[in-house]
């Protein structure tokens, strides 16, 4: 584990409305697929960790939620800032997380290692969290599916290669899948399992 | 003792909304599916409400502005008491204009006027499983939506018209999500099923005994189950609102003497209200400023 | 003219002062104290935290009599309580085998090592109205025992012995118990989540559930292995210490029934048990809750499942009181929308049938459809 300092600083200034409030970015981001939120209150998540990564760490994590972590975040002081301020467990196992946090530039671990849930149970999957480098610039995507009225445009910039042919099959499982939220800095957007992406045209 | 007073901000601890939140996510990014979560006891009755009220409280914040209604209506009972419950525990702003609430939790109904990007419907649900009445366990019933199978849906449908020449529910009428689950949309009048196609606000449903959230995104198809000869039709009334002449909404019939004399009047009474305020008078309806 | 009811908020304050009122009753008479109704009404404050499932005599009091003494309504205050307590961590499974016993009477043996203690019980009392009662005479001290209590063997470690009886089983490392009320119900439920359903499950369900498995809806051959009544010591494991802390002693009742197994292609014949334990003094239910658990195992010993105590669905979804009550209660919420839903309905199809029946004479009665 690194150092300790990194772990113990940061965290919500008001954890009772500073959670409520990242949660209702997240809920009105998975509502609407592909609108890019802004978190406003700095969690001073330790490198490589991002703010908006940090922000729903903190506001959904806890010991009922086993976290996954990169090799390097594992390396970081990312572990112990999650653990000490959440209460979560990171564990090594994909199939066992419920959230998962991939930093900007790693290569994308397969989806499907991660719990998708059953036929049954499709709720039970986990959340990746993909930082990447921009939400507003870079290669143009559509959106379309539930949340969205027809289509909605969405730019990526650093999105990891393979993503979108993860997606696709990722897709393909419904209603079982994982959820993704790309991060960039202190923005996010949520693309749910339902989320159909496409390259933009022109 | 007197620490037993004081509870944390919209009642429920950090973690039980955390686990509601986590559920709620999911329930999104899987329009229709019921989500099992760990209800909590509240305090007020189950069947009053409770899974409502966990799920407002668990996305509550204080700039919310709240407004709950019970039957259409802002002043029946359990919706003045579940109003005052977090005007208390949350220190929110409640409101009774559908279009100033960022929250509204219902029970029954979904008001008169479109609701709005940036709006949260939270229903209210008894049983929040649309096959129970045709099998009580939950053990099928799991499996027949894992399985897509609703045929027994149908059937129980097509013996309505069989038997009857039309299919007689009335409320709590199926309905198909996204074209996946099949979705009870909680008591409300079959009337109101058409408002919840391709919604602009999010709708959330909560069933608290039963320990289930489901959702339905904004946008999002939810097509009321029927057939190719017998389509999905809504009650029509052959009158309009006694008090503000309002038509194609839903009334709620009163009964003004024991002998056979009655009413009707909008059920949606911040709609009835706005429109009376407007100058807008039905037959039995007095201009203006006659309601408070 | 009409005018929509109004002032809903002023009439539910007026009622709840009107309730508060009542519930004080005639103000000659003094206040009714929670030491009284936990020193006089002890079964009932028992009944509250069990089925509340919140061990504390002197909120259970309150809610009883916050409750006017109904006792759905003093378990669900004292369960909508629980519900915002922080759980610090899990105690080790309670050793009643080292209980300090105040009751204890087994069905099978006449007389065994600790033997049979009758302790405060209605048994053989004659049901005979006590006008003694309302003069508040002097009551004489009851006997007891002089000697330190020597922990008793339990009846089921007896027939163990001889290889008669299932195993106690072996909880696994990883193995905390689960909880219904932190996580959602799944079935099929594993038995140590059946008995915290049952353990919080109303007295009389599981009285009438019990009462019909010995009438032959499910019957299991049942005898009262034992009954112990008594004190046990709830320790917790701090690992920052590195040993169990002493939190205190509960009164619990614990009700062991042996019932009869033919055996099977893996196992040989012998007796299997159903477990009741119970927060406090009530033999009534530690009794219905094991026979109820012997009857819910039916699946674990492939018997066939044909009778509702068996039905673990069916028990466990309609166990809970609280869970029940406001259920049947809610139907007093207004429904007038989903009714006038209904008397559309009812109205067009009298008229369709009214229609489809020419030359009929159609009753002229106020009731009539319009």
């Amino acid at each position: 584990m690194a150092v300790a300092a990194d772990s113990l600083t940061g965290g919500f200034a008001q954890p009772v409305y500073d959670s409520q409030a990242v949660f209702r970015l997240m809920m009105d981001g998975m509502a609407r697929p592909g609108t890019v939120k802004t978190v406003a209150t700095d969690v001073g998540a330790p490198a490589p960790l991002g703010l908006a990564a940090g922000a729903i760490a903190l506001a959904l994590c806890d010991h009922d939620t086993p976290v996954w972590l990169t090799a390097a975040l594992q390396k970081s002081a990312v572990p112990g800032w999650v653990s000490f301020h959440s209460g979560a467990t990171i564990t090594r196992e994909k199939a066992e997380a419920r959230f998962a946090f991939i930093e900007a530039g790693t290569a994308l671990p397969s989806f499907g290692l991660f719990a998708s849930g059953t036929q049954e149970y499709p709720d039970r999957s986990a959340t990746l969290v993909i930082e990447v480098a921009a939400l507003d610039d870079g290669k143009a995507l559509t959106l379309s599916g539930p949340g969205i009225a027809a289509t909605r445009g969405m730019r990526v910039k650093g999105l990891p290669d393979g993503f979108t042919g993860q997606w696709t099959m990722n897709r393909a499982l419904f209603p079982r899948g994982v959820d993704v939220v790309l991060t960039a800095g202190d923005r996010f957007l949520c693309l749910p399992r339902t989320v159909l992406i496409t390259l933009a045209e022109g | 003792m007197s620490d037993l007073a004081t509870y944390n901000f919209a009642y429920l601890d950090e973690q039980t909304k955390r686990m509601i939140r986590r559920a709620i996510l999911k329930a999104i990014a899987i329009p229709g599916y019921q989500v099992p979560f760990a209800s909590r006891e509240m305090p007020m009755p189950y069947g009053w409400g409770t899974g409502g009220v966990q799920i407002t409280a668990s996305i509550i914040g204080p700039d919310d502005v709240l407004k709950v209604i019970d039957q259409g209506a802002d002043d029946t009972t359990n919706a003045v008491s579940i109003r005052a419950f977090f005007a208390k525990v949350a220190n929110v702003a409640v409101t009774t204009h559908t279009h100033d609430a960022s929250i509204i939790q219902t029970r029954h109904r979904i008001p008169e006027k479109t609701l709005l990007e940036g709006q949260v419907l939270v229903y209210q649900v008894p049983i929040p499983e649309p096959l129970r009445f045709l099998e009580p366990r939950e053990t099928e019933t799991r499996t027949m939506h894992a399985l897509e199978e609703y045929g027994l849906m149908h059937v129980k449908l097509y013996e309505d018209i069989a038997l009857n020449g039309h299919i007689a529910t009335t409320y709590a009428y199926p309905v198909k999500v996204a074209g996946r689950y099949v979705m009870d949309p909680s008591p409300i009048p079959k009337f109101d099923n058409p408002k919840m196609h391709l919604s602009e606000a999010l709708q959330l449903f909560g069933a608290g005994r039963e320990k289930r959230i489901y959702a339905i995104p904004p946008h999002t198809a939810v097509v009321s189950l029927d057939f190719e000869d017998h389509p999905f039709e809504v009650q029509t009334f052959d009158r309009p609102c006694a008090l503000c002449g309002a038509e194609d909404v839903y009334l709620d019939e009163v009964i003004l003497d024991d002998k056979g004399g009655r009413m009707f009047v909008c059920s949606d009474t911040d709609h009835c209200e706005e429109r009376r305020a407007c100058g807008c008078v039905g037959e039995l309806g007095v201009k203006q400023e006659a309601a408070e | 003219m009409y005018v929509a009811v109004k002032g809903g908020e002023t009439a539910i304050a007026n009622a709840h002062r009107l309730l508060a009122d009542k519930r004080r009753g005639d103000r000659s008479l003094p206040a009714i104290s929670s030491e009284q109704v936990i020193e006089q009404l002890t079964l009932a404050v028992d009944r509250v935290m069990a089925e509340a499932s919140l061990y504390d005599r002197a909120l259970a009091a309150l809610a009883f009599r916050q409750a006017r003494g109904d006792m759905i309504e003093a378990i669900f205050l004292l369960r909508a309580y629980r519900t915002t307590l922080p759980r610090f961590g899990t105690s080790l499974p309670i050793d009643t085998g080292h209980m300090l016993i105040e009751r204890r009477v087994s069905a099978t043996y006449k007389d065994l090592p600790g033997g049979q203690l009758l302790g405060p019980t209605f048994d053989y009392t004659h049901r005979l109205l006590d006008p003694s009662l309302l003069e508040d005479g002097p009551v004489e001290e009851g006997e007891r025992r002089t000697e330190a209590c020597e922990p008793a063997m339990r009846v089921s470690d007896i027939l163990a012995g001889e290889g008669l009886i299932e195993g106690d089983g072996t909880l696994q490392e990883d193995e905390g118990g689960g909880d219904l009320t932190r996580e959602p119900m799944e079935f099929p439920m594993s038995r140590d989540l059946r008995l915290q359903a049952l353990a919080r499950g109303d007295e009389g369900f599981l009285l009438a559930l019990g009462y019909s498995t010995q009438r032959g809806y499910g019957r299991n051959h049942p005898f009262t292995g034992e009954i112990r009544i008594g004190e046990v010591e709830i320790e917790l494991y701090v690992p920052e210490l590195g040993f169990a802390v002493s939190l205190g002693d509960i009164r619990v009742t614990e009700c062991q029934m042996v019932t009869q197994f033919k055996g099977s292609s893996k196992v040989p014949p012998q007796f299997t048990r159903g477990y009741g334990l119970v927060f406090g003094q009530s033999e009534r239910k530690a009794m219905s809750m094991s026979l109820v658990d012997r009857a819910l195992r039916a699946r674990e010993f492939g018997e066939d499942i044909l009778a509702p105590a068996q039905d673990e669905e069916f028990v466990l979804s309609h166990c809970d009181n609280v869970q029940a009550t406001g259920f049947v209660e809610h139907l007093k919420l207004p429904h007038y929308v989903d009714f006038q839903a209904e008397l559309d309905l009812v109205r067009r199809m009298r008229g369709e049938y009214e229609a489809s029946r020419p030359g009929t004479q159609i009753p002229q009665t106020k009731e009539a459809a319009e």
